[in-house]
């Protein structure tokens, strides 16, 4: 297969391993492009880009406005306090304006689980999906699959275990979709309270006690803990939290001797993963963050280097 | 409409001679080999360039350095093509600053592609020259562009197509002239 044929980059869940494999095969070349001493290509020029951030960002937003602008591609930033984001217009008034400025595709991040679907339906350029609520994280679930096969040579096969909260986790939603497609298994873990109500329709196990979840495993990948769910009462303390779900070179010792560790960031040091297992040489935390930039400048050329349909 | 096979102007000894006439011409031109280069233009550059790698090397007892370079996102018909080419990895594996680079590619036709291949070498570092060399070259320029060395010069209408075959990828070594015949 040599092109996406879709208008839109949602998730992972519609999207087939051939896709994948096309993206992540692409990002290949891309890294190289990187790591040059003159970082561009003119492949986009001409075409601009609209990054739409309704909720805070550091490295999903500088990735992606790097990954444009080797690309030669126009982009522009909005987000915060400082955009009429927050004036009350609708997402549906936003994006039809900014259409009318002829721009060719837009990234966003959201809060509400649906909204890029929503969009991509009302829009005729192309959306990227950059998170949105409690669904889908695809650039980062296929940033993570880079990362992996780059380190492991595959994905099939590799035993994943994702610790912490996967409920309320879109970069875990993309990563299971993702790899699953790709024939990786996938093992959940973490407090109960913090587990989707229908994970059974994800097709991962879930084992809650960490050390054992890790036995045997080729990566073993931390979530962020997002704190603000302490005061929902799922689960007591951080401290708590930290002891029976943190990974530490202790829990993750099970794991295999040459396991990845991974986590998507912003880590909360001594909570989800200790400071000595991030830094650590088995960790490609770092890594993660250079292939982010490679597959979002795959995934820019392959929505939108092609002539434009008519 | 299929393409028919209309005439095959080089075969394996031919494409051998010629590559080897190329490697003593660069070695003429250049005076020295010190600071010569090669660059194979991905796909069918590549090989070949490979091959007058291992001649230059055999002929100066030198190590000529070789790089693989994938032009596609600095074609200038991106945005025109509904079929999207496929990108693969660009391998420089030295600094071209100061170098002699010659690029290698197969067939020279518009010279659009050599276009794109100067411009991705000149972002990836500053040569002191660039040199072309190709195996054939069939005429038809758009661009103000000539090989420095040529395998040979097949004249071909636009309608026709020329294709090179080289052991590494096609499994023989020949060069043809297709047609393209109404059925």
């Amino acid at each position: 297969m040599q092109t996406l044929r879709r208008k839109d980059i949602l998730g992972l869940e519609e999207m087939s391993a051939e896709e994948i494999t096309l993206i992540l095969e692409t990002a290949r070349s891309m890294r190289e492009i990187i790591q040059r001493p003159i970082k561009k290509v003119p492949a986009l020029r001409g075409r601009s880009m609209i990054n739409l951030f309704y909720e805070p960002s550091t490295r999903t937003k500088a990735s992606f406005e790097l990954a444009q602008k080797y690309m030669s591609s126009d982009p522009i930033s909005v987000g915060g306090s400082s955009s009429s984001l927050v004036k009350g217009e609708t997402l549906k008034d936003t994006v039809r304006n900014l259409e009318m400025m002829n721009i060719d595709c837009v990234v966003m991040r959201h809060p509400v689980s649906g909204s890029a679907h929503y969009l991509a339906r009302n829009v005729e350029i192309s959306v990227i999906n950059a998170g949105d609520g409690m669904h889908e994280h695809p650039t980062q679930g296929l940033l993570d699959m880079f990362t992996i096969l780059d380190k492991k040579g595959r994905l099939e096969e590799l035993k994943v275990v994702i610790v912490g909260d996967i409920r309320h986790s879109r970069v875990a939603r993309s990563n299971i979709w993702g790899l699953k497609k790709m024939g990786a298994q996938v093992l959940v873990s973490g407090p109960p309270t913090l587990m989707p109500p229908d994970l059974e329709v994800f097709g991962v196990e879930y084992c809650p006690r960490v050390e054992e979840a890790v036995e045997g495993a080729d990566v073993v990948m931390a979530l962020r803990l997002q704190k603000e769910r302490q005061e929902g009462g799922l689960f007591p303390t951080l401290r708590e939290y930290a002891e029976l779900y943190g990974l530490s070179s202790e829990s993750a010792a099970r794991a295999k001797d040459d396991a990845l560790i991974m986590h998507p960031g912003p880590i909360n040091r001594g909570i989800e993963i200790t400071s000595e297992l991030a830094d650590g040489p088995r960790s490609v935390v770092l890594e993660q963050v250079t292939a982010g930039v490679a597959v979002r400048m795959a995934i820019l050329y392959l929505l939108l280097g092609g002539a434009k349909e008519e | 409409m299929a393409l028919i096979r209309k005439a095959t102007v080089m075969d394996e000894k031919a494409i051998m001679q010629a590559l080897r006439r190329i490697a003593h011409e660069i070695i003429e031109h250049n005076k020295s080999t010190d600071n010569l280069a090669l660059v194979g233009i991905r796909k069918r550059g590549a090989p070949l360039a490979d091959r007058l790698q291992s001649l230059l090397n055999e002929i100066e007892g030198a190590s000529i350095p070789l790089g693989i370079l994938d032009i596609t996102l600095y074609r200038d018909d991106l945005t025109r093509r509904q079929d999207q080419p496929e990108v693969h990895t660009t391998d420089v594996p030295f600094d071209l600053d100061k170098k002699d680079i010659v690029i290698v590619d197969d067939v020279l036709y518009t010279g659009r592609t050599t276009r794109a291949a100067m411009d991705a070498l000149i972002d990836l570092g500053r040569p002191d020259t660039i040199q072309l060399a190709v195996l054939v070259d069939r005429g038809h320029r758009e661009l103000p562009i000539r090989a420095d060395y040529v395998g040979k010069n097949v004249p071909t209408s636009r309608g026709e197509r020329v294709n090179v075959m080289v052991k590494e990828i096609d499994d023989v070594d020949r060069v043809d002239i297709l047609e393209d015949r109404q059925e």
